[in-house]
């Protein structure tokens, strides 16, 4: 049981390392989002799980209520700024063109490509 | 055997590398909604540090801080994707 919640903590903290290098190195914001949120929720995810295994801690109501809000909010909350980050007109890196350009009224400055 | 709370201390200072990371996509993010995303990842960073902490020091209390950070973490997001859509009108 030691050995799982060590493992598990293990590999959320390294989940959530590889989102912060994915926030920082990726080229426009979509795919910085795309990083943040599905390596950050699952890392996050992870390492409660381990965290509420581990002898130390008890597994009591609150890391699981806190594991299935997360699991629950993170992809509402990124679709909600995702399409608010689009709308407000952001760069769209590695696209020959804008497949959403006559939808959701425009764009701020018209397609940024 | 292993030692679950050395290694939550250990884990910590992965996790303020990737602290460091998103806060310097914080302060250099270009646009406004690069800064929503740093902040959006600093609060996922917050609950794992609540879940370390209450490893390394063996009080069950400092999942609560998660918790807590995660109901904000919700709203905040929501406020400012409403803020970043309601900006293009302007």
């Amino acid at each position: 049981m030691i050995w799982l919640a060590g493992g598990l903590m293990i590999l959320g903290a390294a989940f959530l390392l590889i989102a912060a290098i994915g926030v920082i190195r990726l080229p426009d914001p979509l795919q910085r989002m795309h990083s943040a949120t599905k390596a950050g929720t699952l890392g996050t995810a992870l390492l409660l799980l381990g965290v509420g295994l581990s002898p130390q801690v008890s597994l009591g109501t609150t890391g699981v209520l806190t594991m299935l809000f997360m699991l629950l909010t993170l992809p509402i909350g990124a679709q909600l700024l995702g399409r608010a980050s689009y709308i407000a007109g952001t760069k769209l890196e590695g696209l020959e063109h804008d497949p959403l350009e006559n939808e959701l009224g425009g764009r701020k400055d018209g397609p940024q490509i | 055997m292993i030692d679950l709370p050395l290694l939550a201390a250990g884990l910590a200072v992965v996790l303020a590398v990737a602290l460091v990371l998103a806060g310097w996509r914080m302060v250099r993010g270009p646009s406004l909604a690069d800064r929503f995303i740093a902040l959006d990842m600093l609060t996922a960073l917050a609950i794992g540090f609540a879940g370390l902490t209450s490893v390394a020091t063996g009080r069950g209390e400092f999942l609560d801080i998660g918790l807590g950070l995660a109901l904000i973490n919700f709203v905040a997001t929501a406020a400012f994707a409403a803020f970043l859509e309601r900006k293009r009108d302007q």
